[in-house]
């Protein structure tokens, strides 16, 4: 209940303040917010590989899709991740769910024959169920989420094991690909956009041509927009919401949240069913790409969703951090990861590159931290 | 929540200020076997500030606490403008208008100051419940404003609470409160971590508060800081009150000496040059 009076003199403020307030620019409020590390390392990356992977193709039409798909894939659960651990939670059963979402869809599909957008109907709402669950036990026993989750972990993926092998005897699930044939929902995860535009771009040679003479790049793969809607949304709710003040306040000090009347249960369990729902996202686009589930999918994807998040800036002790920094932060592993192999640097290296920068990243964010609570 | 009229009791001090906006009559409250309060009772009206003073174990917290809704009184009255009120939790007395500040669980250092004043109780420009969007513009300019009325020279609204000093914190806390309307404020210790500068920072905003109509508790076991801005004083000594004083019928030195009650404590403060 804002007083008319203040907001009267406030506004004369305001111009006696605006003066001062000119110079801070867009950039300078990026680089002084939780993404300044991904943003650097974004810029890092980029030069590092403009230049030894040059001529590769790495950054030719199909090689630069090539990594955009990777880095969207992990896009899609780092940014549930992110909102999770700005809302002062872990989610380690993300990689598992991936693998069980991927499971709930083609074993319905495959050996009851249930129609496949029914198939992904159920997969999507056992998701959320299980997310729901997740939340509802960290909120009600106040056990920390790593733990809660880490049962989850090994409870899905060993249900998804048992499971595939309980009704087709094997751990790999394939046929969907068949049943998904011009519905709707294999298009939603699996077909792409704009592939006119590509056409377009392959006669007038801007992209390359394959073999056959189409164009290198067909369109825009579904999964890339999955990414960019799920992190625009994201970004939208978490930053000009009340819903993101409140999931910055629950994972800021939940008590002081709680006492300012913020629906702290509600806010992690909803972020709960997020993630979950991000992964049953990303288990859909890989189940139809390849048309098959298989039970060893999502292996630890829930941990480089975490480091993609804190790559970006988001505090492991929750009530900091951005979606745009989780996106970079998945970028920066896409474009890692495709860049070793186009340079042909062995594949081991990525783990050790991977370790480096969590760690870089956390020391970084941990001065930041210091910085923001102190600094004038 | 149950709100009976009140029988009618006249209140048997002339009023000061107003009528009382809260009161305790003979409040009990036993944990157990452990006596916290043996029959309280005091008052706050309307643009005052009543210290409430007394050292560890007197009984203040449980008082406030009681006040703030977090415990139930095991016996007495409380009375919220009148009429008799059993909070069943914290938020409820908020409602009434009662609002409680501890020391150091209002605000998220890591939050801007705007998402901190606004926590819970966001200005939003249409849409749908949660995701309703928030009206940056209109908090940006309300935080800063109140924050230029507490005199805290803020270029950025949107910096991070924890930026601001103890006592600058504190004055943003008590700003929330009153400018989302809250009648009584009871402050828990609120100088007691600050240093000399920031503690008169404080003190000068509980003052302007009082100004503008509210009633304040201020707790404290700082008997100077009690005296700078109380109008009146309520001793706490082992769950009783040795009374309550107007700022006319007791000196800075006999509040002290009445609050040390220990003569030994006495003794010792005036070795001390009466620095305790």
């Amino acid at each position: 209940m804002p007083r008319a009076p203040a907001a009267e003199t406030a506004a004369i403020v305001v111009v006696a303040r605006d003066e001062r307030l000119q110079h801070q620019s867009a950039l300078r409020r990026l680089l002084s917010g939780p993404e300044l590390g991904a943003f650097a390392g974004v810029v890092l990356v980029f030069v590092y590989f403009g230049i030894t992977a040059h001529g590769t193709g790495m950054f030719a039409a199909d090689g630069v899709l090539n990594w955009t798909t990777v880095s969207a894939q992990l896009m899609i659960i780092a940014v549930g991740a992110a909102l999770l651990m700005i809302g002062g939670e872990f989610d380690l059963s993300v990689g598992s769910m991936i693998g069980f979402a991927g499971m709930m869809i083609a074993l319905p599909t495959v050996v009851f024959h249930v129609p496949v957008t029914l198939s992904v109907l159920f997969a999507f709402a056992g998701a959320l169920a299980i997310g729901f669950l997740n939340g509802l036990i960290v909120v009600r026993t106040g056990l920390p989420s790593f733990i809660v989750t880490l049962a989850s972990l090994y409870i899905l993926r060993g249900l998804t094991i048992a499971l595939s092998i309980m009704f087709t005897n094997r751990t790999i699930v394939g046929g969907v690909k068949v049943a998904a044939e011009g519905t709707f929902v294999g298009f939603l995860f699996s077909g792409t956009i704009g592939d006119p535009l590509f056409t377009w771009l392959a006669d007038h040679n801007w992209i390359g041509r394959l073999a056959d003479g189409a164009p290198s790049v067909r369109g825009v793969p579904m999964i890339i927009v999955w990414a960019l809607v799920i992190a625009v949304l994201s970004h939208v709710v978490l930053a000009k919401t009340r819903a993101g003040n409140w999931i910055y306040a629950s994972g800021g000090d939940a008590n002081a949240a709680r006492n300012a009347g913020v629906p702290v249960g509600a806010v992690k369990i909803s972020l709960f069913m997020l993630t979950a729902f991000c992964a049953a996202v990303f288990a859909a686009c890989e189940v139809f790409e390849f048309g098959s589930a298989a039970s060893d999918r999502g292996l630890l994807k829930e941990f480089e969703a975490i480091i993609a998040a804190v790559i970006g800036g988001c505090l492991l002790t929750g009530g900091y951090g951005s979606v745009v920094g989780a996106c970079l932060g998945a970028l920066i592993f896409g474009v890692v990861e495709m860049g070793i192999l186009f340079t042909g640097v062995p594949n081991d290296w990525f783990r050790v590159f991977l370790g480096s920068m969590l760690l870089i990243a956390v020391l970084f964010n941990n001065l930041i931290r210091m910085q923001v609570v102190r600094g004038r | 929540m149950t709100v009976a009229e009140a029988n009618t009791v006249s209140v048997d001090s002339p009023p000061r200020a107003g009528a009382p906006l809260v009161e305790v009559r003979d409040l009990v409250k036993y944990f157990g076997p452990v006596v916290a309060l043996a029959g309280v009772s005091m008052d706050v009206r309307a643009g005052e500030v009543h210290c409430l003073l007394g050292d560890n174990g007197a009984g203040k917290s449980t008082l406030i606490k009681v006040l703030a809704g977090v415990h139930s009184p095991t016996s007495g009255d409380m009375l919220v403008e009148g009429k008799v009120v059993v909070f069943s939790s914290p938020r409820e007395a908020l409602d009434m208008g009662i609002a409680t500040l501890h020391q150091d669980l209002s605000m998220i250092p890591l939050l801007s100051i705007t998402r901190n004043f606004f926590m819970g109780r966001e200005p939003v420009k249409g849409g749908l419940g949660p995701f309703a969007f928030m009206d940056m513009t209109l908090a940006n300019r309300i935080a800063r404003e109140e924050m230029r009325q507490i005199g805290i020279d803020v270029r950025d609204p949107q910096q991070a609470v924890g930026t601001l000093s103890g006592g600058e914190r504190q004055c943003v806390a008590i700003a929330r409160a009153v400018h989302f309307g809250a009648k009584v404020l009871i402050l828990d210790e609120p100088t007691s971590a600050l240093g000399v500068a920031q503690t008169s920072m404080v003190l000068k905003f509980i003052r302007q508060v009082r100004s503008k109509g509210l009633g304040v508790i201020f707790i404290t076991h700082n008997v100077r800081h009690a005296y700078a801005v109380g109008d009146r004083f309520t001793i706490l000594n082992r769950g009783k009150t040795l009374g309550t004083f107007g700022k006319a019928e007791i000196k800075l030195d006999a509040l002290q000496t009445m609050m040390a009650g220990d003569k030994e404590l006495q003794e010792l403060s005036g070795e001390l040059g009466g620095t305790v």
